[in-house]
């Protein structure tokens, strides 16, 4: 029965997430925004409550690691599941709606997590349980170009040694490991790109330097150099071979996760901007009325009504793809589709946000000019939005990856 | 028995598809010169026997809140709305241009659609229908899936269903009796939800269609516009601002005298025949007021409507993503088909990702108010986004076949004028 509502049983869950991230998040928002690069310690406490959460199995997917598809094959194939994907959405709107940048500063809750929890086998799962990993792909050379990855691993007895540079590694500094991607050999194309945990107190992986940034400052954005760097070779995620068949999927099967995951940061982040500034138009004599036509109402209100219209889209469509995802559901196209219009639009909304506010949403009195300059990564990262577009675009249109470039 | 066996038991007791014959092109052209700049009198209808009612009206009931987060319709939906693709796709797609030219749907098309029993899914069973619950979900499929064939047809199909779903969800038990009968039957009558006015920045909650109280009953005055087959109907469902109370909904027959129609051929949507009602003193009884009259009947009306409308953007908008695809992996230019360009490639990907926006949405909306959920905001935003992407989708439909596109040997210049009606519609339809 189609049904668009928050899940009941996950509406306990979602309030407490809420007060968490106004009282830890919300709250140091500002503070950490100012001091970028200084440690957000009120983290720490937090997360040792999600891990509690999740250890006695309360935390309903409030982690990274809840992204992962277990092969339990449910004896009640017809019922409809929501599950730890859509929680784990709900549950990073929540989180975003405070803050971005201190979501993706939560320990143990990096994005390398949810690799890990994507590709690893079970027993790399337990062996890597408790390590906050953080995701390296990018190289100075490339960005969206994933297979142009130049950072080589090599096999060297029991273990792989690895060389090269990473960029825009998210926790880069603060993770305890990074998931590395690297080819080991580049004449084999993307199949031979696999993926490698390597811990920091390895030698031959360091932390080169801190960027600063448009937004999300309070997360730290690591350049990180391997030099010789060896790592063991059951540190390999997945599958060690090289299959020319498989290709790239394997790795890239990550972001069908991960994807809905952004998506949900730009639609939390968004959702803040717009609450506080309905605040401020209403404050300002503004009525928004649902009934009436937009044509026959204040601009600001026919404004408001159409962000808000593009913000339910985008929820509803994060939402669908973790749907599919919980229900064992490809949704490689629809995680690409939420991503899109979510970023688009969160990045929209934000910005229209501080231009209906005026020089109070300009200024640092209000949080809406950070919101603004937060939601700009979440149309870059996990996939910029013409690479949303390009993965949409091949799957409508039947066309491979040399036919639509 | 479920709502999509009675169905297809009606479907499978019809004549079939195959028995449609179109119009041959002489009949036509005649036909058509007739309609275009017509002013008549109402249609001279059935007389209604009008039945005193005795107890309460009846109501469909609420459909429980399963929560679940959900997408997949239910199997009764999915058997409905696979017959209505079915014929969609047979008959009203390759009718639309011959509708198109009539200015109207054919009566064959419009008796199909009532043996499929589409003004029945909103009647309760206790008076001859199909439904024990509210189904606003189900009209949204419905709608989308007969609007991927053609709009203007399915506006048609739709509207007699619009005034029996008005009757039956806010109808006084007397009306309920006097009306819903005859769209329960063998023929259902031609009927109509005008709501519209002739004016810009027109507003449903600021009507100039007035009805003054008399010694005789409501006097009536004014113009109502978007009205669907208005020579046909035989029956009105009319939104007028009703003296010391405001917007209200009341019944008028057609051959009441002062009902006058005039043609009003637009952009779009020439299928459905759209046109004006003229009310010049037209007197009506008191009980000609729909139901209780409250203001929060006539709220979940426009609501109702718009989304209905939000419903039909979904279908054609569906239309328009199909036959791009088609069309740009197919067409050549510079030694490739021009789909492996990425300005056209990304145009489609962004009709299908806004399309599937305010599908969502729209979904939302329905589900919402099929639960009794206060929905004013869904469908508000449903509204929104079907105007806006709505009509984006329906331009770059055009612009994505060139100068293909402008000329009438493919259809999206009829869906870009469409889809153009979608934002700014009132009344006419219903979910």
């Amino acid at each position: 029965m189609i049904n668009l509502e928050t899940p009941r049983k996950f509406r306990p869950f979602i309030k407490q997430a809420h007060q968490v991230a106004d009282e830890f998040l919300r709250a140091n928002s500002r503070k950490y925004d100012l001091a970028e690069h200084a440690y957000p310690k009120e983290l720490d406490l937090l997360a040792s409550l999600v891990d509690g959460m999740g250890d006695s199995g309360q935390g309903q997917g409030a982690g990274a690691a809840a992204v992962r598809r277990d092969d339990e094959t449910t004896d009640k194939a017809s019922k409809v599941k929501n599950g730890t994907n859509m929680s784990s959405v709900l549950s990073v709107i929540e989180m975003c709606w405070a803050d971005v940048g201190l979501l993706l500063s939560m320990p143990r809750q990096g994005l390398g997590n949810s690799a890990i929890a994507s590709v690893a086998s079970d027993e790399q799962l337990e062996r890597f349980k408790g390590t906050w990993a953080s995701m390296a792909i990018t190289e100075p050379s490339f960005g969206s170009d994933s297979a142009a990855i130049t950072t080589t691993a090599v096999k060297d007895g029991d273990a792989y040694v690895l060389n090269g540079e990473k960029i825009f590694v998210t926790a880069g500094e603060r993770s305890d490991s990074v998931v590395v991607w690297a080819t080991l050999d580049k004449k084999l194309g993307r199949a031979a790109i696999k993926s490698f945990l390597v811990p920091k107190d390895l030698p031959g992986i360091r932390v080169e330097r801190l960027e600063h940034k448009l937004g999300i400052r309070s997360s730290d954005t690591a350049v990180i150099v391997l030099d010789d760097c060896r790592v063991p070779a059951e540190n390999l995620l997945g599958n060690p071979e090289i299959d020319t068949k498989q290709g790239f999927a394997g790795a890239m099967a990550t972001f069908d996760n991960t994807r809905p995951l952004v998506a949900g940061m730009a639609v939390g982040c968004a959702r803040a901007a717009l609450e506080d500034t309905r605040e401020l138009l209403e404050q300002a004599g503004v009525v928004i009325d649902y009934d009436r036509p937009v044509q026959s109402q204040s601009y600001a209100a026919a404004t408001f009504i159409s962000m808000e219209a593009d913000w339910e889209a985008a929820l509803l469509m994060t939402l669908e793809a973790a749907w599919l995802a919980d229900n064992r559901k490809p949704n490689s196209m629809e995680a690409s589709m939420a991503k899109a219009k979510a970023g688009r639009v969160g990045n929209a909304i934000t910005l229209r946000c501080v231009e209906l506010a005026g020089t109070l949403g300009y200024s640092e009195h209000e949080l809406i000019e950070k919101w603004s300059r937060d939601s700009k990564i979440l149309d870059i990262f996990e996939g910029t939005q013409q690479i949303q577009q390009l993965i949409v675009a091949r799957r409508l249109l039947n066309l491979t990856s040399s036919q639509l470039r | 028995m479920g709502i999509g066996l009675a169905v297809l038991n009606r479907i499978a007791s019809s004549p079939t598809i195959d028995k449609l014959k179109l119009r041959k092109t002489t009949e036509k052209a005649v036909y058509e010169g007739a309609r275009s700049g017509f002013r008549v009198a109402g249609a001279t209808g059935r007389a209604f026997q009008r039945v005193k009612g005795s107890g309460r009206p009846a109501r469909l009931a609420r459909t429980s809140d399963s929560g679940v987060f959900d997408l997949n319709p239910t199997e009764d939906q999915e058997m409905i709305v696979g017959v209505i693709r079915e014929f969609a796709a047979e008959v009203l797609r390759p009718g639309a241009g011959e509708a198109e030219d009539l200015n109207d749907t054919s009566k064959e098309v419009l008796g199909q659609t009532s043996e499929f029993g589409l003004t029945l899914l909103n009647i309760p069973e206790s008076l001859g229908g199909l439904s024990e619950d509210r189904s606003a979900v189900t009209g949204v499929l419905v709608a989308e899936a007969l609007a991927e064939g053609d709009m203007g047809q399915a506006v048609a199909c739709l509207a007699p269903a619009a005034v029996a779903t008005a009757i039956s969800l806010w109808g006084s038990d007397a009306q309920q009796q006097t009306y819903l009968p005859a769209f329960a039957g063998d023929d259902i009558p031609s009927a109509a939800l005008a709501v519209a006015e002739p004016r810009a920045l027109f507003d449903p909650f600021d009507l100039a269609t007035t009805a003054t109280r008399t010694d005789a009953g409501l006097v009536l005055n004014g113009v109502k516009s978007g009205v669907v087959r208005g020579s046909e109907a035989e029956l009105f469902v009319v939104a007028v601002d009703l003296e010391d109370r405001g917007p209200t909904l009341v019944i008028v027959e057609s051959s009441t005298p002062g009902v006058t129609i005039e043609a009003d051929p637009s952009m779009g949507l020439r299928a459905a025949g759209l046109s004006r009602l003229v009310l010049a003193d037209v007197t009506i009884p008191v009980d000609a007021i729909l139901g209780d009259g409250t203001d929060d009947d006539y709220r979940e009306c426009i609501r109702l409507s718009r989304l209905a409308w939000a419903a039909l953007a979904l279908g054609t908008g569906r239309a328009v993503l199909d036959y791009v695809k088609d069309y740009v992996t197919t067409r050549h230019a510079f030694g490739e088909p021009i789909a492996h360009r990425q300005a056209v490639a990304f145009m489609v990907a962004d009709i299908a990702i806004e399309l599937e926006a305010m599908r969502l949405v729209t979904l939302k909306a329905a589900s919402r108010a099929e639960q009794g959920l206060d929905f004013a905001r869904e469908v508000a935003l449903a509204r929104r986004l079907a105007a806006e992407h709505g009509m984006k989708i329906g331009t770059d439909g055009v612009q994505l076949l060139g100068g293909h596109g402008f000329v009438k040997e493919h259809p999206v210049e009829r869906w870009y004028r469409d889809l153009r009606a979608v934002g700014l519609m009132e009344g006419a339809v219903l979910v």
